[in-house]
C-alpha cells in the first residue's frame, strides 16, 4: 500500500510538474503556456502544404484562392521562420510568389515576384496588419507565432470542445500591429491553439479565429487543417483549408532566397 | 331628425344621467386607465438612425443594404478643419491632425480612418514599391517636407477635393463607422467620442474652425432635433391652447377639465406608443402637439354648449345632459373621420409617418373617450359658475350668408376660377429632399455641414457598384478603361466634386512601377499585370486601410463614389438617370446599374411616399365620404361634400407652389391628415343645412342662412384654433414638420373658405336646379333643438 501511495503521489507530482505552481504570476503562467506550445513545435525542419482560402461577405458571395506554401524552420534568436507562398488561383495571379523572412520584433523582409512583370519587388513591410490577399486574415495572423512577439497574461481554465483550455491574453510587442490584444484558448493536452479572439485599437472585439481538424505529423507536430476567421465588425469571413502536408523535404536556405523567386515557374 | 337619431338621443340621455350618477367612479377609472397607458412612456426612446425613414420594402434601401453587404456597411463622421487664416500646411497643425487621425481610430465602432496624414502614399523606391503614410510619425515637417506633402496631396485625385480642398485651406479627417445597428446608443456613443476629440482639437487650435458632419452626425441630428422639438413645441402648444380656452370658455372649471382631457389624451397616446415599442423620430414627436390641437375640439364643443345652456338659465346637470345629447353624434363623427385620416398614414412608405398616424389616431380615439366620459363626469363634480347673459355674435355670419346667397353665381364663378388657377399651379412644385436642409440652422449638424460643403465637399454622395465580366474581372483592361471613362464622365459634371475610383489606384501603381514617371500614369494594359499590381499594393496596406470597401470579394465589381455639390434631389435624379443611360451604352457588364446611397434614398423618398399615400388618401377619402353619407343619410349631400373636402388640399398646394416652390416628404401626408380634419366643418355645416330642410321644410336659401347662423361662428373659431395649433409646428427645428404644419394650416384655411363660399353656392345652385332635396320627404320626428 505504502509503495502504491508513493507511486501515486510521484505520478501526480510528475503529471503536474509541467503545470506551474500557484506562486507564479498570471504573466509568468501565460508565457509558460506559450513556451510549451513553442517547444512542442521545435524541429519540424521544413514543410510544404496546399491551401484553399474561401472568402465570404455578408451578402453570401464567396471567392476562392489557391496557393501552396513552403516553410523553413529557423532556429536563431530574433529571427522567425521563412516561407515561400506560390499563388495558383485565380488565374490572373498564377505564378505570383511571395517570399518572407520573418523577424520576431523588427519588420520582416518580404518580396513579391510578379510574373506579368517578370520582376521581384520588395514590399515595405511595416504594414503587416493589413489583410492578406483580401481575406480576413492579416499577414500578422499567419506568420509563425514566436514566443517573444507578445507579452502574456493567463486568465483562467475553460472547457473547449471535449478538452480543457488555458485562456490567456497576449499583447503584441512588435510595432505596427493592428491589435491591442488577443485572447487565446490553448488546450491542456497538446498545447495547441483552438481559438483566438482579436481586439482592435479601441479594445473592441474584431475577429474570432477557430482552429479545427488537428492532425499530428511525424508523431509529434500538430497542424490544424481548417481555420475559420469571422470578422464580427463587418460580418465577413475567411476559411483556410490546408491539405497534403509534407515534412522533411530537404529544403534549405537556398530555396528561400530572393534569387530563387524568379526561377520558380 | 330621423327615427335613428331619436333612438340615439334617448340612449345618450340615459348614458349622460348614468355618467353623472357615477361621476366619481368614472373620473377615478379614467385616471387609472390613463396612468396605465401613460406608464408605457418609460419605454419611449429616440431613434438614432436615418434608415428609419425607409421601410424594409423600400427598393432604394434594399439596393443600398445589398451594396453594403457586398462591400462594407459604413456610416461616417467627418471632421472638417479650416484655419481662419492661411493654409493647412503648418507644422503644428499637421502634427495635431496626425494625432487626431490616430485618436480617431478609437471612436466607438470606427473601422477606418482616412486623412491627409495617413493616406497610403505609394512611391517608387529604386526598383521597389514603397507604401507609407503621407505624413509619417517621423516626418520632420520642415519647409522641404511640407512642400513634399503639399505637392503630393494636391496632385492626388484620390484625396484632392475629398480630404483636402484644392486651395489647401481646408482638410478633413474621415472616420468610417460600422454600426452594429443593435442598439440606439451606438450613434450617441460615437458622436460623444468624436465631439470630445473635436473639443480637444479646438482648445489646442483656437485659430481653426472645426466642423463635425457625416452620416453619423446626421443620425444624431435626427434625435437631437426630435428631443429639442418635444421640449419646446409641446409647452408652447399648451400655452396657445390655454389662451384659446381662456377666450372661448371663460370658465376656470372648463379650462381645467379641458387641459386634463387633452393632457390625458396625449399622455395616453404617447404611453401606448411606448407599450407598442414605437421609437420616436422627428415626425412622430409632433404627435402630442397634433393630439393636443385635435383633442381640444371635442371638449370645446361639449363645454360651449353646456356653458351656453347654463348662461340661458339651465342648471348644470340639465345643461350637461343636453350638451351630451346634442354633441354626442357630431363629436363621434368628427373623431371618426380624423381617426380614419390619420390611420391612412399607414400607407406611407416611411415608418415615422406610420408611427405619427397611429399615435395620433390613438390620441384622437383617447380624446373622444375622455371627452364623453371623463370630461362630463369631472364637470359634474367641479363647481361651475356662469353669468346669465344672452349670446349673439352671429351678426357677421348673417352678413356673410346674405352675401353668399345674394351673389351666389358670382361667388361660385370666382371660387371656381381661383380653384382652377391654384390647381394649375400644383404641378410646378418641385419635390426636393436635401436632408441637410431638414434641419434649421439652430441644429449644429446643419451649420457644420453647410460649412463643410462650402469649403471642401459635402455629405451628399452617390455610389455605383459596377459589375465586371466575371470573377477577377476588375483587372480586365477593357473594363478598367470603361470605368475610368465613367469616372471622367461624372467629373465633367459641375455638380460632381470628387470621384473615388479604383482606376486611379491602378494608374498610380503603374506610374510607381515605372520609376514614378508621370508618363506612365495610366491604366495597365494587361489583365495579369493589373491583378498582380493590385496584389502587391494590397499586401502593402496597413490595418483598416485595405481596398475591401472598393472591391468585392471575388473581384468582380468595384464601387465608384461621387461626392456632390449641394444639389437638389431633382438634380440627383437627373444625374442618376443620365448615368444609367451612359452605363447601358458604354459599360455592358454594368448595364442597369443605378446610383445608391443615403442621398439617393432620400431623392426618391417623397415620390415613393406620395405613391403609397395616393392609395392611402383615396382609401381615407372613400371611407370618410361613406361615413358622411351615412351620417347625413343622403348620398346626394355626401357627393356634394366631396368638393369642399377635396378642393382645399389642391388649393393649399397651389398657394405653396407660388410661395415656396419646393416640397419634400411632408407633402405626401398632408392631404390625408388634413382631410380628416377639414371634413369636420363640412359635417357641421351640412348637418345643420339638412336639419333645416328636413325638419322645417326650409328652402335651400333658408337652410344655408340657418347653417351660417347656427354653426358659422363655431366653425371659424374651431378652424382658427386648429390653424393656430398647426402653426406651432412651423416652429419645429425639423423642416418636414414645419412644412407639414404650414401646409396643414393652409389647407385648413382653404377648407373653411371652401365651406363658407363654395359649399353653400353649390347647395343653392344644385338645389335650385333639382328642386327640393329628394330625400326630404322622410318623416320628421322632432324639432331640432337649436
Amino acid at each position: 500500500m505504502n509503495n502504491l501511495t508513493t507511486a501515486a503521489i510521484a505520478g501526480i507530482i510528475l503529471c503536474f510538474s509541467a503545470i506551474p505552481t500557484a506562486a507564479e504570476t498570471p504573466e509568468e503562467k501565460g508565457r509558460w503556456i506559450a513556451e510549451q506550445t513553442d517547444r512542442r513545435d521545435l524541429g519540424w525542419g521544413d514543410s510544404e502544404v496546399h491551401l484553399t482560402m474561401t472568402l465570404r461577405n455578408r451578402e453570401g458571395q464567396s471567392s476562392i484562392r489557391k496557393l501552396s506554401i513552403a516553410s523553413l524552420e529557423v532556429d536563431e534568436p530574433k529571427l522567425g521562420d521563412r516561407s515561400l507562398t506560390l499563388f495558383d488561383e485565380p488565374r490572373d495571379i498564377e505564378g505570383t510568389a511571395f517570399l518572407s523572412h520573418t523577424r520576431i520584433l523588427d519588420p520582416d523582409d518580404q518580396w513579391l515576384y510578379l510574373p506579368a512583370l517578370k520582376r521581384v519587388k520588395r514590399i515595405s513591410s511595416q504594414n503587416k496588419s493589413g489583410p492578406f490577399v483580401g481575406s480576413e486574415f492579416a499577414y500578422e495572423d499567419l506568420v509563425s507565432q514566436e514566443v517573444e512577439r507578445y507579452t502574456y497574461k493567463y486568465l483562467r481554465d475553460e472547457p473547449c470542445g471535449d478538452r480543457t483550455c488555458f485562456v490567456s491574453e497576449r499583447f503584441p510587442v512588435y510595432e505596427h500591429s493592428g491589435y491591442t490584444r488577443q485572447v487565446t484558448w490553448v488546450d491542456h493536452t497538446d498545447f495547441q491553439p483552438r481559438k483566438v479572439e482579436y481586439y482592435d485599437r479601441k479594445g473592441d472585439l474584431l475577429k474570432v479565429l477557430e482552429l479545427v481538424e488537428y492532425r499530428q505529423y511525424l508523431g509529434k507536430y500538430w497542424r490544424a487543417h481548417r481555420l475559420e476567421m469571422v470578422n464580427h465588425q463587418t460580418g465577413k469571413s475567411t476559411t483556410l483549408a490546408f491539405s497534403d502536408y509534407s515534412f522533411k523535404l530537404g529544403l534549405n536556405d537556398g530555396d528561400f532566397r530572393k534569387s530563387r523567386l524568379e526561377r520558380l515557374r | 331628425m330621423s327615427q335613428g337619431t331619436g333612438w340615439l338621443d334617448r340612449h345618450v340621455t340615459g348614458y349622460a344621467e348614468w355618467l353623472i350618477r357615477w361621476r366619481w367612479a368614472v373620473v377615478a377609472v379614467s385616471l387609472v386607465i390613463a396612468l396605465a397607458a401613460a406608464a408605457g412612456g418609460q419605454f419611449l426612446g429616440f431613434s438614432t438612425n436615418y434608415r428609419v425613414f425607409f421601410s424594409p420594402q423600400n427598393p432604394q434601401l434594399q439596393a443600398f443594404e445589398s451594396l453594403q453587404r457586398i462591400y462594407v456597411r459604413e456610416d461616417n463622421i467627418s471632421i472638417v478643419i479650416r484655419p481662419h487664416q492661411g493654409n493647412v500646411f503648418q507644422p503644428g497643425l499637421l502634427r495635431d491632425v496626425r494625432a487626431l487621425t490616430e485618436d480617431a481610430w478609437k471612436v466607438p465602432y470606427a473601422t477606418r480612418v482616412d486623412s491627409l496624414t495617413n493616406f497610403q502614399n505609394s512611391t517608387a523606391e529604386g526598383d521597389d514599391l514603397a507604401v507609407r503614410d503621407l505624413v509619417p510619425a517621423d516626418s520632420p515637417l520642415d519647409a522641404a517636407d511640407l512642400v513634399r506633402i503639399r505637392e503630393a496631396a494636391l496632385a492626388e485625385p484620390l484625396i484632392r477635393d475629398r480630404l483636402i480642398a484644392p486651395d489647401a485651406r481646408t482638410l478633413s479627417v474621415n472616420i468610417t463607422v460600422t454600426l452594429p445597428l443593435k442598439s440606439e446608443t451606438e450613434v450617441p456613443e460615437s458622436m460623444a467620442y468624436a465631439r470630445r476629440l473635436v473639443d480637444g482639437f479646438r482648445q489646442a487650435h483656437p485659430e481653426v474652425r472645426v466642423a463635425l458632419t457625416g452620416s453619423v452626425a446626421l443620425n444624431h441630428a435626427f434625435s437631437e432635433s426630435a428631443e429639442h422639438d418635444i421640449a419646446t413645441l409641446v409647452p408652447l402648444m399648451y400655452g396657445v391652447l390655454l389662451l384659446v380656452m381662456g377666450v372661448l370658455l371663460r370658465s376656470i372649471a372648463g379650462t381645467v377639465a379641458t387641459l386634463l382631457v387633452i393632457g390625458l389624451s396625449a399622455a395616453s397616446a404617447m404611453g401606448l406608443a411606448g407599450w407598442l415599442g414605437i421609437l420616436l423620430t422627428p415626425p412622430s414627436v409632433t404627435a402630442p402637439t397634433i393630439i393636443l390641437t385635435l383633442a381640444i375640439a371635442d371638449s370645446i364643443h361639449i363645454l360651449i354648449t353646456m356653458l351656453q345652456n347654463m348662461r340661458r338659465g339651465a342648471d348644470k346637470r340639465t345643461a350637461l345632459v343636453e350638451s351630451l345629447r346634442i354633441n354626442f353624434e357630431p363629436v363621434f363623427l368628427t373623431s371618426l373621420t380624423t381617426f380614419i385620416g390619420f390611420l391612412s398614414l399607414n400607407f406611407s412608405d416611411a415608418p415615422p409617418f406610420r408611427d405619427l398616424g397611429n399615435i395620433t389616431a390613438i390620441g384622437v380615439a383617447a380624446a373622444w373617450i375622455y371627452s364623453i366620459g371623463f370630461l362630463p363626469a369631472l364637470m359634474a363634480i367641479l363647481p361651475v359658475r356662469v353669468k346669465q347673459r344672452p349670446i349673439g355674435y352671429a351678426g357677421a355670419m348673417d352678413r356673410l350668408a346674405d352675401f353668399v346667397v345674394g351673389r351666389r353665381r358670382a361667388v361660385l364663378a370666382v371660387m371656381v376660377a381661383v380653384v382652377a388657377v391654384l390647381v394649375a399651379l400644383v404641378p410646378r412644385i418641385e419635390l426636393n429632399d436635401q436632408f441637410v436642409n431638414y434641419f434649421d440652422r439652430s441644429i449644429p449638424f446643419r451649420q457644420d455641414t453647410d460649412f463643410a460643403m462650402e469649403h471642401l465637399s459635402g455629405i451628399y454622395q452617390a455610389q455605383w457598384s459596377l459589375p465586371a465580366p466575371g470573377p477577377g474581372g476588375i483587372s480586365d483592361p477593357d473594363y478598367l478603361a470603361r470605368v475610368e471613362d465613367f469616372a471622367d464622365w461624372l467629373r465633367a459634371h459641375d455638380i460632381v466634386v470628387h470621384v473615388q475610383t479604383i482606376t486611379d489606384i491602378f494608374s498610380r501603381l503603374n506610374k510607381n512601377m515605372h520609376g514614378d514617371d508621370p508618363a506612365w500614369y495610366r491604366l495597365p494594359q494587361e489583365r495579369d499585370l493589373a491583378a498582380q499590381y493590385l496584389l502587391l499594393f494590397e499586401m502593402s496596406l496597413p490595418y483598416g486601410l485595405d481596398l475591401n470597401n472598393q472591391i468585392n470579394v471575388d473581384k468582380s465589381a468595384t464601387r465608384i463614389v461621387a461626392t456632390l455639390e449641394n444639389i437638389t434631389t431633382n438634380e440627383l435624379r437627373s444625374l442618376d438617370d443620365a448615368a444609367a443611360v451612359w452605363l447601358s451604352e458604354n459599360l455592358p457588364s454594368a448595364a442597369g446599374t443605378t446610383a445608391s446611397g443615403p442621398f439617393v434614398m432620400f431623392a426618391y423618398i417623397a415620390k415613393r411616399n406620395i405613391e403609397g399615400m395616393l392609395t392611402g388618401t383615396f382609401a381615407a377619402f372613400v371611407l370618410i365620404s361613406l361615413t358622411l353619407m351615412a351620417a347625413l343619410r343622403s348620398v346626394r349631400l355626401g357627393l356634394i361634400s366631396l368638393v369642399p373636402n377635396l378642393v382645399p388640399a389642391f388649393m393649399a398646394f397651389g398657394v405653396w407652389s407660388v410661395l415656396v416652390g419646393q416640397i419634400g416628404l411632408a407633402s405626401s401626408v398632408v392631404t390625408a391628415t388634413s382631410l380628416g380634419i377639414i371634413v369636420d366643418a363640412t359635417v357641421h355645416f351640412l348637418s345643420k343645412y339638412q336639419r333645416a330642410r328636413r325638419t322645417s321644410g326650409a328652402s335651400a336659401e333658408q337652410a344655408v342662412r340657418y347653417a351660417f347662423s347656427t354653426v358659422g361662428t363655431a366653425l371659424w373659431v374651431t378652424t382658427a384654433v386648429l390653424i393656430a395649433g398647426f402653426a406651432v409646428l412651423s416652429l419645429s427645428t425639423f423642416e418636414i414638420n414645419a412644412s407639414l404644419g404650414q401646409l396643414t394650416a393652409l389647407t385648413l384655411f382653404m377648407g373653411i373658405v371652401a365651406d363658407f363660399l363654395l359649399l353653400p353656392t353649390l347647395l343653392l345652385l344644385l338645389a335650385g336646379r333639382g328642386g327640393r332635396d329628394s330625400e326630404s320627404t322622410l318623416p320628421t320626428v322632432q324639432q331640432a333643438a337649436e
